[in-house]
C-alpha cells in the first residue's frame, strides 16, 4: 500500500478528511524551508504538497508567483527539491509528500533519472500542472510504474465526457480545482464543492482533496465536512511572504498550519 | 520536385515529429479541444472563408505588392531582392492578416470578449483593431518593459478602445504578457477567446495561425509567377515565434529546390547570455502550451531573452519552426543587434523603406546573402512591418552611438 493510499484509509478509520498543505520548495531560503516541511506534520498537515519552482508558473496567482521567485532567487533547483525530501523522510517515513508543479524542469532534468531519484528520495505522489492525459506516455505512466501516484486535476470546466479520461490514470486521490482560475483566487460556494464531489463520485473511488481559494480554519472546516482532503497553499505561502525573519516566517506558517488542522479535525464533529 | 509532404501536419494531437502538443492546465483542456473542433469545422464552411477572404481584400489591403527592391538589388550585386509587402496592410505589420481570421472564429463560437499578449505592440494593435471593428471588449497584456519601448503602439491600441494591462513580473517582456494572458484565461473560461498572435501555444494555435497567414506564401508564389516565371530561389523571413515566417515558408516547403532561411535574432551575439535565439542557443522545452525550442539553464528555468526588437523578445519559438530545424528544411541563422540596425538603414535609404527592426533582421540576412548569389537568383524577403514604432529605439541607440564616436 502506497504511503497516500494508507494515510488516506487511516483518515477514513478516523473518520475526519486530511489537510493537505501546498508550501513552495525553498521559500523563502532552503534551511528555513526545510525547517517548514519538517514541522508541517506536527503541526497537523495530513498530506505534504511541495511545490517545485519555476520561472513561469501560467497557473498560480501572486501568491505562489511571488513564493517560487524568493525560491528560484535563493537559489532552489529541482535537484535541491529531490535533496529536500531525502532529508524530511529521515525523520519522516510516514507523511505522504506530493511535489507539484510544471513539466519543464523535469524535462530537462530528464524523465528518467527524475523518475529514479524521485523515487529513491522517498516522494510519493506528483502533480504536473500543464501535462494533461494527453501526454500520459512522458511521465505519467513511467512515474506511475515506479510507483509514484500521479494525481490528476479536475475542475469546473471537465465534464461528464472528459472526466473518465482525465482520471483513467488517476492515483493517490483527485484533486478537485473548485474555481476556474489561478491559485490563490476568489473561493467557491460549499454548495458547487458538494455537487462537484457527488459528480466526482459516480466515476471514481478515489479520495478527493478539493482545492483553490480555501484559507482559513472556518472555510477548512466547511470542505472538510463535503471532502476526504482540503488544500490549502496561497494562504500559508502569504505567511512567508509577511514574515519580517526566516524564524518568523517558519513560526507562522506553522501555526496557521494548527489552526487550519483544528478546523479540519473539529470539522464532522460539529 | 520531390513529392514529399512538409505540409501536411501537424498530427491530430498537434503534433510537429516531437514539437508542438498541448501543454495546458486542465481547466483550459476543454476549451482548446473545442478551439480545434470549431476551427476544423470554420475551415471547411464556405461561408467562413468567404468572410475571411472579403476581410482580407477589403480591411486588410490584400494582395499586397511583391516588390522588387531594384537598388537594394544594386547595392548587393548579388540576388535579384523581392519584398513581400506586409507593411503596407492595414496596420502595418502581418499580425492583422491572423486576427481577422481569430476574430472570425470568436464571433462564430459566440465569444463575447478578446484577450491577446503582445511584444512590440504590433499583435496588440491588429487585435485592438479587430476588436473595435467587431465591436468586442478587448484587453491587451504587454509587458511593463515593452510598453516603456513602445509607447506609440500604447497609445494606438487605447485609441481603439483596448485596455492595456502592465505586466510587472519576470523581465516584463512578451513571455511574461502571455503568463498573464494565460492566467486571464483560466479565470475567464466561459466568455473569453485568447487571440494568440504567432505560431506558438496549445494545439491548435500553431497550426491555425500558419494557415491565416499562409496567404502570404500563396500570393508571393503567384506573384513571382506572374513577374518571372518561375519559383523563387530564396526566401528569408525574421523569427520570433515565426509567424511571418511560418507564413511566407509553408507554401514552399515541398518545393525542394527553394531555400528557406529563417532569421533569429542574435542580441549581442547567440555566444553571449544577451539573444533571443531559441534554436542556435536553447535546446527542447516545455512552455506556453507545447513542446519547443527554449532558453533555459540547466535547472530548466526559463531564461531572459534579449532583442533590441521587442518583437523577437521571446525565449521560444513556433513548434512546426523546432521540426522544420530538426529535419533540416530551413536554415535558421540570426542577425545580432547592430547588423539589424544597419540593414534598417540601408533599406531606409535606398528602398525609402522604414522597416520594422523585426523585419530589419531578415534584411540584414538577405543584404549578407546577396552579395554571393549570382544575379538570377530570386530572393524574397518578407518586409514584415514597418518601422514607425521603433522611432524610439533607433533615436536613442543612435545618440548612443554619437557619445561613444
Amino acid at each position: 500500500m502506497s504511503r497516500l493510499e494508507h494515510r488516506f484509509a487511516e483518515l477514513k478509520a478516523e473518520g475526519r478528511a486530511a489537510l493537505v498543505t501546498f508550501v513552495t520548495a525553498g521559500d523563502p531560503g532552503y534551511d528555513a524551508s526545510l525547517a517548514i516541511l519538517k514541522g508541517l506534520p506536527a503541526a497537523g498537515a495530513d498530506v505534504i504538497e511541495l511545490g517545485m519552482p519555476f520561472t513561469d508558473p501560467m497557473a498560480d496567482g501572486v501568491a505562489i508567483q511571488l513564493a517560487t521567485l524568493r525560491a528560484l532567487e535563493a537559489g532552489q533547483t529541482l535537484a535541491k527539491t529531490l535533496q529536500m525530501v531525502r532529508e524530511f523522510r529521515v525523520g519522516n517515513q510516514t507523511t505522504p509528500i506530493v511535489l507539484m508543479g510544471y513539466y519543464n524542469p523535469i524535462h530537462r532534468f530528464g524523465v528518467e533519472a527524475f523518475v529514479a531519484q524521485a523515487k529513491d528520495a522517498g516522494v510519493d505522489g506528483l502533480i504536473i500542472v500543464d501535462l494533461p492525459p494527453e501526454h500520459d506516455a512522458e511521465l505519467a505512466a513511467p512515474a506511475q510504474a515506479a510507483g509514484i501516484d500521479f494525481i490528476r486535476l479536475t475542475t469546473p470546466t471537465t465534464d461528464d465526457v472528459r472526466l473518465p479520461r482525465v482520471l483513467e490514470r488517476s492515483s493517490g486521490f483527485v484533486y478537485y480545482v473548485s474555481v476556474a482560475g489561478v491559485t490563490g483566487a476568489g473561493s467557491a460556494t460549499t454548495e458547487h464543492v458538494s455537487e462537484a464531489i457527488a459528480r466526482l463520485r459516480r466515476h471514481t473511488d478515489l479520495p478527493v482533496s478539493v482545492g483553490f481559494g480555501i484559507r482559513t480554519p472556518e472555510q477548512a472546516a466547511a470542505i472538510a465536512r463535503l471532502a476526504e482532503g482540503v488544500v490549502v497553499g496561497s494562504a500559508l505561502v502569504d505567511k512567508i511572504a509577511q514574515a519580517k525573519s526566516e524564524e518568523q516566517a517558519v513560526g507562522d506558517v506553522l501555526a496557521l498550519c494548527s489552526a487550519l488542522a483544528e478546523g479540519v479535525r473539529g470539522a464532522r464533529k460539529a | 520536385m520531390t513529392q514529399t509532404n512538409l505540409r501536411s501536419g501537424p498530427d491530430a494531437n498537434g503534433l510537429f515529429g516531437a514539437f508542438g502538443g498541448r501543454y495546458v492546465a486542465e481547466t483550459l483542456m476543454p476549451l482548446v479541444l473545442d478551439l480545434a473542433r470549431e476551427y476544423e469545422a470554420a475551415k471547411a464552411d464556405p461561408e467562413f472563408l468567404e468572410q475571411l477572404a472579403y476581410f482580407q481584400r477589403d480591411y486588410i489591403g490584400r494582395p499586397n505588392p511583391l516588390y522588387f527592391a531594384e537598388r537594394l538589388t544594386e547595392h548587393c550585386g548579388g540576388a535579384k531582392i523581392f519584398f513581400k509587402r506586409e507593411e503596407l496592410n492595414h496596420t502595418g505589420a502581418h499580425k492583422v492578416n491572423n486576427c481577422i481570421g481569430q476574430v472570425l472564429l470568436a464571433k462564430r463560437m459566440g465569444k463575447k470578449r478578446l484577450i491577446a499578449e503582445t511584444g512590440a505592440g504590433m499583435h496588440g494593435v491588429a487585435t485592438a483593431t479587430v476588436a473595435a471593428r467587431f465591436g468586442l471588449p478587448c484587453v491587451i497584456y504587454m509587458g511593463a518593459t515593452d510598453i516603456e519601448r513602445q509607447q506609440a503602439n500604447v497609445f494606438r491600441m487605447k485609441l481603439l478602445g483596448a485596455e492595456i494591462v502592465p505586466v510587472t513580473a519576470g523581465t516584463g517582456t512578451l513571455k511574461d504578457a502571455m503568463n498573464e494572458a494565460l492566467r486571464d484565461w483560466v479565470t475567464n473560461v466561459d466568455d473569453t477567446f485568447y487571440l494568440i498572435g504567432t505560431v506558438a501555444g496549445p494545439h491548435p494555435y500553431p497550426a491555425m495561425v500558419r494557415d491565416f497567414q499562409s496567404i502570404i506564401g500563396k500570393e508571393t508564389r503567384e506573384q513571382l509567377f506572374a513577374k518571372e516565371g518561375r519559383l523563387p530561389d530564396s526566401l528569408v523571413a525574421c523569427v520570433g515565434g515565426g509567424s511571418n515566417a511560418m507564413g511566407l515558408f509553408h507554401d514552399f516547403l515541398d518545393d525542394q529546390s527553394v531555400q528557406i532561411i529563417g532569421v533569429e535574432a542574435g542580441g549581442h551575439g547567440v555566444d553571449t547570455d544577451k539573444h533571443a535565439a531559441s534554436l542556435n542557443g536553447g535546446v527542447p522545452g516545455v512552455l506556453h502550451g507545447n513542446r519547443t525550442y527554449l532558453l533555459q539553464d540547466e535547472d530548466g528555468q526559463i531564461t531572459d531573452a534579449h532583442s533590441i526588437s521587442a518583437g523577437l523578445d521571446y525565449p521560444g519559438i513556433g513548434p512546426e519552426h523546432a521540426w522544420l530545424h530538426e529535419i533540416k528544411r530551413v536554415d535558421y541563422v540570426s542577425i545580432t543587434d547592430d547588423e539589424a540596425l544597419a540593414a534598417f538603414h540601408t533599406t531606409c535609404r535606398l528602398e525609402g523603406i522604414i522597416p520594422a527592426l523585426e523585419t530589419s533582421h531578415a534584411l540584414a540576412e538577405a543584404i549578407k546573402r546577396a552579395p554571393t548569389l549570382p544575379k538570377d537568383h530570386l530572393m524574397v524577403v518578407c518586409l514584415s512591418g514597418r518601422g514607425d514604432k521603433d522611432m524610439q529605439t533607433v533615436m536613442s541607440h543612435m545618440a548612443a552611438q554619437e557619445k561613444q564616436a
